[in-house]
């Protein structure tokens, strides 16, 4: 049971990454290309705050202040008791409602399997695409040394 | 109802307007010692963090404002867990580290010197403590006299700490240092700022 | 005698309206848009949110419309703009280690793991102004190569294995981060507190005050051990979720800068380090905070403080560029007041002197008729 548990966790945490990576429009579409519901009750928000940004001196050392970012965030209830988070970089309020919603149909075991193949796994693998192209992109820019050989020997 | 749900619910209805006229109680209750400012019920808090207490934590109380709690409140798991989705404020690890402390049972509290007492370059820095009270008629009397006090104010608020008089002639002592008191009563806001001195009362 | 004096209110009126009508300039030429400036003045985009820091893009982008492109304006708006949001926390620390990299280089070493990746980068172009770009044609596809994700550990990891290196900063286990937005500055302050006024400051300040150390003032024989760019992704601890909530990714620049050292009674003969880390894609401005980190610890070294550059009470009061703008220009509001009393003064101290002037030259000559 605690296995199970923290796999869930861990899981959860992955669909919320997703989720806060990819752009409101494209969650929209798949939102309503998915016919999920869309309404909740809003226990918070979504509402825009910030948030403060920190590094570590020398890269891994004591941990410092860099910046702030702009964050909104919202907490719903669906009408079977399921609640829902998400914080996200940025002001878009109807994707931190919605990506909110989709925390907590998450939550439930029936709904999981749709919400998994209908948005999360679709916004996924565009993301890793993304990123694979940007990879790509980088490592035709990568050098690649000769040594001259000189003289003889 | 499992904490989770205790957690999330009971915040303000109304966020920015809610927490501007409770800030604005408090600023009054301030500004004139003594009188009781009174308050809507806005927030229901888990117990035993009362109404007013909460919605004045809710008010007052964010980030980067470390809250103590005494040890009553301490105990119930969803006290905290309210007071951290609703305000983000992270528990102060001891009273003297907190810019807010709720007290839920004023007459078992600690010293007022326990808490923060500020610096003398920076005065504001000391704890603010919101003291839970049942009402301010049925203690023990204290004539009040001070800033924002034409002559003298009267209150006489149940359960407070032991030998408050005596404590809060010390506070004063400590001028410009020094805790200010917040008085959270089921009706409404009663404050004892630093600089409100209690006369003792002719036996 | 002070005489309050009040008026100007229609002058001001019409001065913004007539501000609105010169950003907006010759209406036959179409409005810029936000993305317009997020995807082709993103360089501009990022200096408005590292030195206004804050990262937002869209905000940024407003920010340089509305200021004309002044970029200090720009930096000044986004400033007042954080102001008004309430903060949810400080992240967990970002890991560079596990960046999504789009450029990274080492001019200490040339073949180290990951590789040099030159990115987008203006080096090796030849500064030629290109009129293609005038016409706005189409621009070619990236050239994209297939490779194996790897591994690419920061250089002063590499550095760190023969131990010749300092370790990563560190700071008393219970000490807490210093934020600079809450607290009021204190000299001296510690290095966290200095690198975080640094990531904020102004670019061209901390660039000449960089290029100081490198003409003698604070020479600190410095290396770029390494700049990397890239995406680092964000978490955020909150008491409502079991696991820190992973928010997105933002863009910054680091330099770990690798600077020679002989050693002192304090520390061995080692290379010491300078650190820099901003929003977005700047490499110039992380370089220059490196070096300006460096110099700041001359104190730690037991180095002697003698430039500039290493001065902390100098180099932080005056890295905010909102604060310098905010001074110097206060400086044409009204100051009628004030004047005329120096005004007074002045006449005063004239007259004064003419006297002065005057009975001595009648003395003189009186001197000279005796």
């Amino acid at each position: 049971m605690r296995g199970q548990e923290a796999r869930d966790q861990v899981e959860r945490k992955a669909a919320m990454a997703t989720l806060a990576q990819s752009t409101g429009d494209d969650i929209v579409r798949l939102w309503n290309e998915a016919g999920l519901p869309s309404e909740a009750e809003l226990l918070r928000g979504p509402e825009t705050g910030l948030v403060t940004v920190r590094g570590r001196i020398g890269g891994g050392g004591a941990p410092f202040n860099v910046g702030e970012a702009t964050v909104t965030r919202a907490t719903v209830r669906l009408a079977s008791g399921q609640v829902g988070h998400c914080y996200t970089l940025g002001r878009d309020k109807q994707k931190a409602r919605l990506a909110a919603i989709a925390d907590a149909l998450w939550q439930d075991p029936a709904l999981r399997p749709e919400v998994e193949t209908r948005i999360i796994a679709p916004l996924q693998a565009a993301l890793a695409s993304a990123r694979e192209r940007r990879r790509a992109e980088t490592a035709a820019t990568k050098v690649d040394f000769f040594t001259m050989v000189r003289g003889e020997d | 109802m499992d904490i989770a749900t205790q957690a999330i619910e009971g915040g303000f209805a109304d966020p920015v307007f809610n927490a501007q006229t409770v800030f604005r109680a408090v600023m009054d209750a301030m500004a004139r010692p003594g009188t009781l400012q009174p308050l809507p019920a806005f927030a229901r808090p888990p117990a035993p963090l009362s109404a007013t207490a909460g919605a004045i934590a809710l008010a007052l109380c964010d980030n980067d404002t470390p809250l103590w709690l005494d040890p009553v409140l301490q105990a119930p798991a969803a006290v905290k867990s309210w007071l951290g989705f609703h305000t983000g404020a992270p528990l102060a690890n001891t009273p003297a580290d907190a810019h807010f402390a709720l007290i839920a049972t004023p007459a078992e509290m600690m010293a007022l010197d326990g808490f923060s007492q500020g610096t003398q370059d920076y005065p504001d820095r000391s704890t603010t403590l919101i003291l839970q009270v049942g009402d301010l008629v049925s203690g023990a009397p204290l004539l009040l006299e001070g800033p924002g006090i034409e002559r003298t104010a009267s209150i006489a608020p149940a359960q407070m700490p032991r030998h408050f008089v005596e404590q809060w002639k010390q506070n004063n002592q400590r001028f410009p240092r020094g805790v200010d008191i917040v008085l959270a009563t089921p009706d409404g806001v009663t404050c004892l700022p630093r600089t409100t001195r209690i006369k003792t009362m002719e036996a | 005698m002070y005489v309050a004096v009040k008026g100007g209110e229609a002058a001001i009126a019409n001065a913004h309206s007539l501000l609105a009508d010169r950003r907006r300039g010759d209406r036959s030429v179409p409005a810029l848009r936000l993305d317009q400036i997020v995807e082709q003045l993103a360089l501009g985009v990022d200096r408005v949110m590292s030195e206004g820091s804050l990262y937002d893009r869209e905000l940024a982008a407003l920010a340089i419309v509305q200021a004309r492109g002044d970029m200090i304006e720009a930096i000044f708006l986004v400033r007042a703009y954080r102001t008004t949001l309430p903060r949810f926390g400080y992240t967990n620390a970002i890991d560079t280690g596990a960046m999504l990299v789009e450029r990274r280089v080492s001019a200490t070493y040339k073949d180290l793991p990951g590789g040099q990746l030159l990115g987008p980068t203006f080096d090796y172009t030849h500064r030629l102004l290109d009129p293609e770009l005038a016409t706005g044609g189409d621009i070619a596809e990236p050239l994209q190569r297939a490779s194996e994700a790897e591994a690419m550990p920061r250089v002063s990891a590499i550095l760190a294995r023969e131990g010749l290196i300092e370790p990563d900063g560190d700071m008393p286990q219970d000490h807490v981060p210093g934020d600079i937005t809450r607290e009021p500055l204190e000299f001296p302050m510690t290095r966290d507190i200095r690198l975080q006024a640094l990531s904020r400051g102004d670019e061209g300040f901390l660039l000449a005050l960089g290029y100081s150390t490198q003409r003698g003032y604070a020479r600190n024989h410095p290396f770029v051990g390494e700049v990397r760019i890239g995406e680092v992704e964000l978490e955020l601890d909150v008491p409502e979720l079991p696991f820190p909530v992973p928010l997105g990714s933002v863009r910054v620049t680091e330099c770990q800068m690798v600077n020679q050292f002989k050693g002192s009674a304090k520390a061995p003969p080692q290379f010491t380090r300078g650190y820099g880390l901003v929003f977005g894609q700047s490499e110039r401005k992380a370089m220059a905070m490196a070096l300006c980190d460096r110099a700041l610890r001359a104190t730690e070294f037991g180095e002697d403080v003698v430039a500039a550059a290493q001065d902390e009470e100098f180099v932080i009061s005056h890295s905010d560029n909102v604060q310098a703008t905010g001074f110097v220009e206060h400086l044409k509001l009204p100051h009628y007041v004030d004047f005329q009393a120096e005004l007074d003064l002045v006449r005063r101290m004239r007259a004064e002197h003419d006297a002065r002037e005057n009975s001595g030259k009648a003395e003189e000559k009186r001197e000279a008729a005796e």
